[in-house]
């Protein structure tokens, strides 16, 4: 038996075992945004401490953002005293800043990646839950506090306690219109939100194996909705062939070397794992969510669950869910009217997520009643999508095209659900009020889902509409 | 001018707000987290549970001049999933939490809990529930949280608690607040990022 990835790279990182029993592990790439960030600068302050390893800690802008105008200050007086307060303390700390003047800014798990910054082998911290997405390059990455930002920041390690590692085999073929979203939303479905506390999951299996890089961060960004802090995928040529070339990826003959560390560190054959749970992908349908968290999904063609069909100890949430969602058991979800399509987020908003959503796109007109908006992860995806004509896809339909942000995924900026909206989202959290309006309804989905819900104005299975 | 106080020992009384997989969305809305500061964010704890769109406040226990006060937070399973968030626990502190009891709770927010100094500790279902029941009986009934027993007491009635072991030992050693802890090993520091070839660019 030899050691999983996650416990390899764990020992490699770790500098000591502290007193009280926590590793203390060093953190190889540490990001940074407006929200979570400026508190830990200020007990850095009180504290007269000062930033270890400059070098080692990225910031960028998202959160805040407006997707919309962009303009300076911000309308918003309090967005506005955020981003001066993230300007100010990296040009104080001298951190590299992909703001808003740069053409590299965007969400923080999406410009991490596509910068070559995340590596495999590499342990990441961000004062973000969606920071597992990094783990896709067989990285450990995880979100942290605000008190631990402020570790990070004034020793590069954290105090931390190794998780268990579950390996989640997925074999066999995605059936057409089936994407990673799907795949994770079924993970999340079967072992419950809170079935991942306590534990890192590897994703392994032919069917994750295939899987674009893309598409490996959407599963890895949703691991926390499943109670695991961390998710990863071991690297192969898959990952290699996407650094190749990137800005802060290793050059030349280092890349080379890079590659021979990194193909060494994937856990092998005989690997050991504290559990292991078998999932087969071409069981799969395409999926949404009827409640008010990401494990309360089904298959599109599937019907809300009764509380009679639930097991005892989720029907205290499951009626939670009815009464906010005006949802019964037994409904199905297909047909259900909605009224906003949001395309975006860390989980769904690279370049392939746009691909697909403008492939369903292409010809048709988002129905009358829809308010559908397209908000690119990242200024570099933005570009891209640009070049691709992308952008005049959405438009033709109906979809406004907007600046690069975290936009409604979590409404901490002019995008927001307004009263009871429903909408076919393809972010990450259904919970309640997350999209801004304490009332507001969300509906998780692949981005080809919420495109043809968009078109159609109501819930469809993406496999029977008519592209 | 770090902050090294060892917590011992938590008592006061407490506040049941029952529910399962209870987000830090809830304990926190997203809008309320402009701020620069976590200063003033103990009013906005839980605040779109408690007010309806019209700012009248709704029952919620955190409204409820019985529980006005209280220190010892009672939930039920998988409370403060979901972001990352500080703001989440520093807006039950500042409402005036000092301790946790639960039946679980999700790692960010238990982790962050004790970064700041607050024990996050566990009973099982059926002994939550008898503890809220407790509570609600009569609200100003005393517990006490007790990290060198292990007990959590509830008038005269005492429950054994599970926490990490770690957690645990940082509080009572008062080395929660870990940067100085971190800070005293640099030369370790400095070795393991020595040793990682990716740190010298291959």
């Amino acid at each position: 038996m030899s050691q999983n990835l996650f416990n390899r790279v764990w020992d490699l990182h770790k500098v000591t075992t502290l007193e009280s029993g926590q590793d203390q592990l060093f953190i190889g790439l540490h990001l940074i945004h407006e929200v979570t960030s400026p508190q830990a600068f200020q007990m850095l302050q009180e504290r007269g401490l000062k930033l270890l390893y400059p070098n080692r800690t990225f910031a960028t802008v998202d959160h805040i953002v407006p997707t919309a105008d962009q303009s300076r200050p911000f309308k918003d007086r309090l967005a506005e005293e955020m981003m001066q307060a993230i300007e100010k303390n990296t040009a104080d700390y001298g951190i590299e800043f992909f703001g808003l003047s740069t053409d590299r800014q965007g969400i923080v798990h999406i410009i991490g990646p596509e910068l070559g910054l995340t590596q495999p082998g590499m342990t990441i911290a961000c004062g973000d839950s969606h920071t597992s997405t990094h783990g896709a390059f067989g990285a450990i990455a995880f979100g942290i506090g605000t008190s631990q930002i402020r570790d990070v920041l004034a020793t590069q390690t954290l105090a931390f306690n190794r998780p268990k590692v579950r390996k989640i085999n997925v074999t066999g073929t995605l059936k057409p219109g089936v994407f990673a979203k799907d795949i994770i939303l079924r993970i999340i479905a079967d072992l419950g939100v809170n079935g991942g506390i306590g534990y890192a999951y590897e994703y392994n299996g032919e069917a994750i194996h295939r899987l674009s890089m893309e598409e490996r961060m959407t599963i890895c960004n949703m691991s926390i909705e499943g109670g695991a802090r961390a998710g990863y995928v071991n690297p192969d040529r898959i990952t290699f062939d996407y650094l190749r070339g990137r800005p802060y990826a290793p050059q030349g003959e280092a890349f080379d070397r890079a590659i021979s560390w990194w193909a060494d560190l994937a856990s092998k054959a005989d690997a050991e794992y504290d559990d292991v749970y078998e999932l087969d992908a071409s069981t799969l349908s395409p999926m949404v969510t009827w409640g008010i968290n990401p494990g309360q999904a089904i298959g599109v063609d599937a019907r809300v669950p009764t509380l009679a069909q639930l097991p005892e100890d989720q029907r205290e949430v499951a009626e939670k869910a009815y009464a906010h969602m005006d949802f019964k058991g037994n409904e199905p979800m297909e047909g259900k009217k909605i009224d906003v399509a949001f395309l975006g987020s860390c989980t769904n908003g690279r370049i392939s997520d746009l691909r697909e959503a403008a492939k369903v796109l292409a010809g048709h007109k988002v129905a009358q009643h829809v308010r559908a908006f397209v908000v690119p992860g990242s200024k570099q995806v933005a570009r891209q999508a640009e070049a691709e004509g992308l952008d005049t896809i959405f438009r033709e339909a109906g979809f406004e095209w907007r600046g690069a942000g975290c936009s409604m995924c979590l409404a901490m900026n002019p995008d927001k659900l307004n009263n009871r909206e429903l909408c076919a989202s393809s972010s990450n959290r259904n919970f309640i009020g997350r999209q801004g309006s304490p009332t507001g309804r969300t509906l998780l989905m692949s981005p080809a889902m919420v495109a043809a819900a968009a078109i159609e104005g109501r819930i469809v299975d993406i496999r029977e509409s008519t592209n | 001018m770090d902050i090294q106080t060892a917590v011992t020992r938590v008592s006061g009384t407490g506040i049941p707000v029952p529910g399962n997989d209870i987000d830090t969305d809830q304990i926190i809305p997203a809008r309320y987290m402009k701020v620069v500061t976590f200063d003033g964010l103990g009013e906005y704890a839980f605040h779109d549970v408690r007010y309806d769109e019209k700012k009248t406040p709704r029952a919620h226990p955190f409204n409820d001049p019985r529980f006005a006060g209280a220190s010892v937070l009672v939930v039920n399973r998988n409370f403060g999933c979901g972001s990352s968030r500080e703001h989440a626990p520093q807006a039950l502190m500042r409402w005036g939490i000092r301790a946790v009891v639960g039946e679980s709770f999700a790692e960010i927010f238990n982790g962050n809990c004790t970064a700041m100094g607050i024990p996050a500790v566990t009973l099982d279902h059926d002994q939550i529930l008898a503890v809220m029941a407790a509570i609600e009986r009569n609200p100003k009934v005393e517990l006490s949280i007790d990290l060198s027993s292990g007990l959590v007491t509830v008038g005269d009635q005492a429950y054994s608690f599970t926490m990490d072991s770690s957690y645990r030992s940082a509080l009572v050693a008062g080395s929660w607040d870990s940067t100085s802890v971190l800070l005293s090993n640099m030369d370790g520091i400095a070795q393991t990022a020595g040793s990682l070839p990716y740190i010298g660019g291959f």
